[in-house]
């Protein structure tokens, strides 16, 4: 019964990969691992950074196609900060989703990268949506996505609870990152979170020898 | 006409033939989650209950966790015909080889048993197979015998389609000198978890603790699952 990725079926550099975004008491927790690798074999990079920032509160992380999903998010950067201009006031989460999934929609052919978006806004606080690859848009309390999510999709049902702090949100997503590291062989480095509150972002990186260890090691 | 019709055609007649649904045209396989502990004293092994054609739950109540010997049971995972087929080619060899040694076998035995078989015909098999069991000489054992035909003795195995969801939990829930309650409790929640995401994987749970007493076995149906939160 071999598991079956589509990160294994795209060409050139793929972040075969683990990301995930949760809702906390007061904020959204945003978290992925660094590496990209090519033909699952050779990783081309161990430390990228694949949370990207695409308004103040405002940070996506992307799973697929690298290529494809940097272009896109340069893209929905741009239309973003037009609309903002336009509004003359920060952007919704759901407007930045709902650029990614116009985006991913209309070009489902030919782009292949997927999409979680998470931050925070002064109409709804602090919110998650998930892009698929076909373009679907769905808000959550949280959610994972990537090759590596797989693995931690029993540990996440069993261990997430609603309403969390901010400490036992980081302890979650940071366990969860390692369990599907030690796992998913395109998934590895380091582990980067970005927590999204009514301040600000404040970006946190857990170096690999910092990683929580589990029983088999 | 007809009959010229008929050989020219033969090959694409039936590409898009409604006389036989879909489902049929597929194997009947164990697309499942099995799982195996040790823990001091025996072991505990859990299975769902789901045995799919293609969309189709051909049985809805299947038991996957198989007696091999006494003390020696397996998991079987994969296509059902090839895991029943082996499963009883080495309960035969087994009790042949504990009739002339005139004691019970190893756990280890049966588990190579499985090994020569599945690695032998590794291209034509598709089986993915925990062999677990109690002997006076280990203790409670458990072995995995994934497809291809490797053999490695570990002390939690899970296997099947939706172990691949249950990875993260097993690896952070488990610890070594559990007792036979936290066993069950740990086996009953990964099976629970996994059943839940993968479409293959379903039904009831079905539960075995084998020790040197002898065997227990339990069944969790559906509704007495452990609830988590799902989103």
């Amino acid at each position: 019964m071999e598991r079956h990725t589509t990160d294994s079926r795209v060409k050139g550099v793929s972040t075969g990969t683990t990301i995930l975004a949760v809702k906390f008491r007061g904020g959204v927790l945003i978290g992925s691992d660094s590496r990209a690798s090519i033909g699952g074999s050779y990783v081309a990079s161990r430390v990228i950074n694949k949370l990207i920032q695409v308004h103040d509160r405002i940070f996506c992380c992307i799973a697929g196609s690298l290529a494809d999903a940097q272009a896109v998010t340069r893209a929905a950067k741009f239309q973003l900060s037009f609309h903002s201009v336009q509004m003359d006031s920060p952007p919704l989460v759901k407007a930045a989703a709902s650029v990614l999934r116009e985006l991913c929609y209309s070009n489902k052919e030919e782009l292949q990268a997927g999409f979680i978006t998470a931050g925070w806004d002064k109409k709804k606080g602090p919110q998650v949506y998930t892009v698929s690859l076909g373009g679907m848009l769905l808000s959550l309390p949280f959610t994972i996505g990537g090759s590596g999510s797989t693995y931690i999709y029993g540990y996440v049902d069993a261990k997430y609870k609603a309403d969390m702090s901010r400490e036992e949100c980081l302890q979650f997503a940071t366990n969860a990152l390692a369990l599907a590291m030690g796992r998913d062989n395109v998934s590895g480095g380091i582990i980067h979170l970005v927590v999204i509150t009514e301040e600000g972002a404040e970006h946190i990186v857990i170096p690999g020898d910092k990683l929580p260890k589990f029983h088999d090691q | 006409m007809a009959a010229s019709v008929a050989v020219a055609g033969a090959q694409h007649l039936s590409s898009v033939s409604d006389l036989v649904p879909d489902w049929a045209r597929q194997e009947v396989s164990t697309g499942t989650t099995i799982m195996a502990v040790e823990f001091d004293g025996g072991v505990v092994i859990g299975a769902d209950s789901r045995t799919t054609t293609g969309a189709y739950i051909a049985n809805r109540v299947t038991d996957k966790l198989t007696p091999i010997h006494d003390r020696i049971f397996c998991c079987r995972s994969g296509s059902a015909a090839d895991t029943q087929a082996i499963a009883d080619a080495v309960t035969y060899q087994l009790g042949f080889h504990s009739i002339e040694l005139d004691e019970p076998p190893l756990v280890r035995t049966a588990a190579n048993l499985f090994k020569e078989m599945c690695y032998r015909y590794r291209e034509e098999l598709m089986a993915g197979i925990i062999v677990a069991g109690w002997d006076k000489r280990r203790g409670g054992q458990v072995y995995t015998v994934p497809m291809g035909g490797m053999l490695v003795r570990q002390p939690v195995s899970v296997g099947g389609s939706g172990s691949s969801y249950v990875y993260g939990f097993v690896d952070s829930n488990y610890r070594s000198g559990m007792s036979k309650e936290e066993c069950l409790r740990f086996v009953a929640e990964a099976l629970t978890l996994a059943m839940e995401r993968d479409g293959s994987s379903g039904g009831v749970a079905r539960l075995a603790v084998i020790t040197e007493e002898g065997l227990e076995r339990r069944v969790i149906l559906g509704n007495e699952l452990p609830k988590f939160f799902s989103a």
